[in-house]
């Protein structure tokens, strides 16, 4: 009766959670590493540079991650023959990771260009005013400040990521979807305990996880 | 502050050289990239006309692309009616006097924010049927989800702008004798979805591209239609999926426009109250300029 005491059944919960953490670290450092690039090319004083980021932002932020991931899949890798790894597990893995940092980097951007936005004036200007150069503003006193107003934003940018990195179960992963899916096939007499076992591990991590953002965007506030 | 003139200094003869120099530089790294991709494409034949020829063809649009893009509008536009009801009824319910109404919406939204809309959409689909016994429309899933997961986050949207109404409103409405029912749908509500307009816009853009999950539950819409079909008929996968992506683009593209229209002229009436929320539409475009010169 109880679904998940059959060790074959948690083998398969445990495994697609594992997919999903693995698919959200490297995700993560990967796109807020190209978003903080894009977001420093958005404030640059070179204008191919701007038009570089702002192409990126504008192209990926209105793409479905769903078209994004069928196009790393089907595009890059059955068409142009595009292989990150031999084992075809990892290659749909990297291939995954691709599509959400691509699509993920997008959203970082811009939340640390709005932080950006948040800095006042006066400071990029005393900056200026000692003679710094445009670097030195930048990494040493407005992305500093800018980094502790979008904890916040980041914070729920990086639980979005976690939730689609589900979408990777398109292109064949057996991560948390998948293996939902494949459960409640094979035990169509318990679907409501499946579904609340599953969603509510999303819940039990993501709720807290959010609250930890909240509560540390708090603490690090510039206060002004 | 505006950036383009606040963090670096006009370039005088050195800055101006130096900055042409990173234009030259940048622009060959990406013109060497651009031309890297069209020889991995001429290598594997991705220019052939053949593959591109359907898009000349009025039956691939007839037949692919605009019955997907009308299914995609479709379950867009029932989706956000659904989740604009479900977003004000537990906005309404999380501010409630009562915590018997309290207590469950904010349990009810809280959760239908953390769960992944793709295992949300699964559980319809294929979970449901095993309860009720009846097969689930796909068309049906993909709204139902969209509906559960937009609402919540439309719920806290509006609970966030119903409490940046100033508090003289209600105070002012109950000084006239107005109930407590009348105080939040005539004062506060009206005042809170006008301000809420950009984000509600925004979040529009949000579910519009997330119709495109409901390819995975074989929804007919763009991304089935227009790209998984249309690829297996011609073998043009590549192809279609760019030209699907334009079409994405250019529609979101737009309503970013009309949130970022919305929040202007929000802004220069000054008679809405200013709220921000925490939610993940925040990002959408709409806030992305803060008037500072204005």
């Amino acid at each position: 009766m109880d679904v998940f005491s059959d060790p074959t059944n948690r083998d398969v919960y445990v495994t697609g959670f594992l997919w999903i953490l693995k698919l959200t670290a490297a995700s993560s450092v990967f796109a807020l590493v190209i978003g903080t690039a894009l977001a420093a090319m958005r404030v640059s004083p070179v204008p191919v540079l701007r038009a570089f980021g702002t192409a990126w932002v504008n192209i990926f932020r209105n793409t479905p991650l769903t078209l994004i991931i069928f196009f790393c899949y089907f595009g890059l890798y059955s068409t142009l023959g595009f292989t990150a790894s031999d084992n075809l597990e990892l290659n749909n893995y990297w291939l995954g990771v691709i599509g959400l940092s691509v699509y993920t980097a997008a959203f970082v951007c811009e939340a640390i260009r709005s932080g950006i936005n948040t800095v006042p004036a006066g400071q990029a200007e005393a900056a200026r005013a000692i003679g710094m150069t445009f670097r030195q503003t930048l990494t040493m006193i407005v992305l500093p400040q800018a980094g502790r107003a979008v904890i916040a934003p980041l914070g729920s940018i990086f639980i979005a990521l976690s939730k689609n990195a589900t979408i990777v179960g398109t292109i064949g992963l057996a991560e948390s979807s998948n293996a939902m899916k494949d459960l409640i096939n094979s035990n169509g007499n318990a679907v409501f305990q499946i579904f609340f076992v599953f969603a509510g591990t999303f819940a039990v991590v993501l709720i807290p996880t959010g609250y930890g953002f909240g509560w540390l965007a708090n603490r690090l506030a510039v206060k002004r | 502050m505006s950036t383009d003139a606040v963090l670096y200094d006009h370039p005088g003869p050195r800055a101006r050289a130096r900055n042409r120099i990173l234009t030259v530089a940048f622009g060959v790294l990406l013109l060497a990239l651009l031309f890297w991709i069209y020889r991995k494409f001429e290598e594997k034949g991705q220019w052939a006309a053949t593959l591109w020829e359907p898009f000349t063809k009025s039956s691939t649009w007839t037949d692919y692309i605009w019955p997907g893009f009308k299914n995609t509008l479709a379950a867009a536009a029932v989706a956000m009616v659904l989740s604009l009801v479900f977003g004000v009824l537990f906005a309404v319910g999380r501010l409630s006097d009562h915590w018997w109404l309290r207590v469950p919406s904010g349990v009810v939204v809280e959760f239908f924010r953390a769960v992944p809309l793709l295992l949300l959409m699964f559980f319809i689909f294929f979970g449901i049927p095993f309860v009720t016994e009846k097969p689930m429309p796909n068309f049906w899933a993909v709204v139902i989800a969209l509906t559960l997961y937009n609402g919540s986050v439309l719920a806290e949207a509006f609970r966030a702008g119903v409490r940046a109404v100033p508090i003289g409103q209600s105070e002012a409405a109950y000084a006239i004798g107005m109930r407590k029912g009348q105080v939040m749908g005539q004062i506060l509500i009206p005042q809170a979805a006008r301000a809420m307009l950009p984000v509600i816009v925004s979040q529009l853009v949000v579910l519009v591209k997330d119709t495109a999950l409901g390819y995975i539950i074989s929804y007919n819409e763009l991304l089935q239609l227009g790209v998984n079909n249309l690829a297996a008929n011609f073998g043009n996968v590549i192809q279609a999926a760019i030209v699907a992506a334009i079409i994405y683009i250019a529609i979101n593209a737009t309503l970013t426009a009309v949130a970022g229209w919305l929040a202007r002229r929000t802004r220069r009436s000054g008679r809405a109250p200013r709220a921000t929320t925490t939610g993940p539409a925040v990002l959408t475009g709409a806030g992305g300029e803060p008037g500072a010169g204005a």
